[in-house]
């Protein structure tokens, strides 16, 4: 798990509690970058960076489009665009057709990063109402990835971690308080 | 998309942006890979092909389906006064600074479906300058711009367009602009009167006028950097000076070397020419 290079973590309903709650451990000197696609309404935009910049020494930042993925950042999908990963390692944003009624689509985001990190790969799909991210895990493990759900007794809306575990492979189930750990422990 | 592991690869990919340009002239050679490819998967599943070779095999020998290939792979999602806050500054600043001029030329370049240039057109009413305005909506599509000049959308979105229409500083019934036919919401024909609706690729095509605005907006994100310096370039060239481009809510001026002959209007993603 030491050659972690990127972390994307999907969210939806009842997930923006989590990262609240994950983000104040994390190791400031974190050798990957995260990158957070959570479901909320358009035009709350910058809203989310700031409040997750609060609650951590790593920088927290909203997307912008063609801009390198750096280790040590924190990256915010910003609402309205599906947020996909180039080859060479940059973000493309994309304004395309909403998948499972979202945009962003965590889906578009964990398949695009599973064929440009293939094994050094972790997604975490945390709570939420959909089934968003499941088609992602699925791929994500299909290309060599490692695949982390939040434990669904532990979630405010456990559909979408249940979905996860019922047609994905998964290697870890998480509490909330166990996140922190399991993150760090990628570095 | 269901597919698990990637069924075309990214060798693939190129080899089919090579015969487009090859057979056809269209190059995409400059589009963003990861969007791209995913266009592709998108389309190669909903068909229901069976191979690569037979799915290049028909692009390159079936022009009804090359011109479904085209309009698959760029993305034509739109709506009407999308970024509501975006068209209040058009109508609460742009234009009436415009509206000074004799004549005011509008560029609306990657028009899609037309829903842009309606709402445009639409504001342009009721500020009183459609009748001394000319909005040339483009598009590399040729098939989203038949539909562009029908007028027609679906009645379903009316609601969504209408709440768009009042938080952009509208301020008439939106339902008056048009007439409901079934599904489909009919737009009035003198919003139509000004709207020309043409072909251009921004990727191939030249400068074809002189313009007091130009809005592309949600274009850029598809192209890569040099594309998008190109594509920058054509547009500076095609504005008048103290004329204004307005680009998508995640798209910017600022990494390019015009950016200094340009002043940003606050808050909006739009930049005046001003040397």
């Amino acid at each position: 798990m030491k050659d972690c290079e990127a972390l994307i973590i999907g969210g939806s309903a009842g997930s923006l509690d989590v990262l609240l709650k994950v983000l104040p451990g994390l190791s400031p000197a974190l050798s990957f970058p995260i990158i957070i696609v959570v479901h909320r309404k358009h035009g709350a935009d910058s809203l989310l960076p700031e409040l997750l910049s609060g609650r951590t020494s790593l920088i927290v930042k909203e997307i912008d489009e063609k801009e390198p993925i750096l280790a040590g950042t924190i990256y915010i999908a910003p609402s309205d665009y599906h947020t996909l990963i180039e080859k060479d390692k940059s973000f493309s944003l994309d304004y395309s057709e909403k998948i499972n009624y979202s945009r962003p689509a965590i889906d578009a985001t964990f398949q695009t990063a599973a064929e440009v990190y293939k094994t050094k790969l972790v997604c975490l799909l945390l709570s939420g109402s959909n089934s968003d991210g499941v088609n992602g895990l699925i791929s994500v493990k299909a290309w060599g990835g490692i695949t982390a759900i939040q434990d669904p007794a532990t979630a405010q809306v456990s559909y979408m971690p249940q979905q996860a575990a019922i047609h994905a492979k998964i290697d870890y189930t998480l509490r909330i308080e166990d996140m922190t750990e399991f993150i760090n422990l990628l570095s | 998309m269901s597919q698990e592991l990637s069924v075309i690869t990214d060798e693939q990919v190129e080899i089919l942006l090579a015969d487009l340009l090859e057979h056809y002239g269209y190059d995409f050679t400059g589009y963003s890979k990861a969007s791209i490819k995913r266009r592709i998967l998108r389309l190669y599943s909903l068909d229901k092909q069976v191979s690569f070779a037979e799915f290049r095999y028909t692009i390159n020998n079936d022009t009804t389906y090359f011109k479904r290939f085209v309009e698959q792979i760029t993305v034509n999602v739109t709506e009407m006064f999308r970024d509501p806050g975006f068209f209040k500054t058009l109508r609460d600043v742009v234009l009436p600074k415009l509206g000074t001029y004799p004549f005011i030329r509008i560029w609306l370049a990657g028009c899609s479906t037309g829903e842009e240039a309606y709402s445009i057109s639409i504001i342009l009413k009721e500020l009183n300058l459609l009748h001394k305005s000319l909005i040339y909506a483009t598009d590399l599509n040729p098939v989203v711009l038949e539909k562009a000049a029908q007028g027609m959308f679906a009645m379903s979105q009316m609601k969504q367009y209408s709440e768009n229409y009042i938080l952009s500083g509208g301020a008439k019934d939106f339902s008056s602009y048009y007439t409901a036919n079934y599904s489909l919401a009919k737009f009035s024909d003198d919003l139509k009167s000004r709207l020309i609706f043409s072909t251009h690729n921004l990727v191939s095509d030249h400068s074809f006028n002189e313009f007091q605005l130009i809005l592309c907006r949600n274009v850029l994100i598809y192209f890569d950097r040099d594309l998008q310096h190109k594509v920058l370039n054509l547009f500076d060239e095609s504005l008048e000076g103290l004329g204004y481009l307005a680009l998508g809510s995640k798209e910017t001026l600022d990494f390019s070397p015009l950016s200094k002959n340009y002043k940003r209007v606050p808050a909006e993603k739009i930049w005046r020419k001003v040397s």
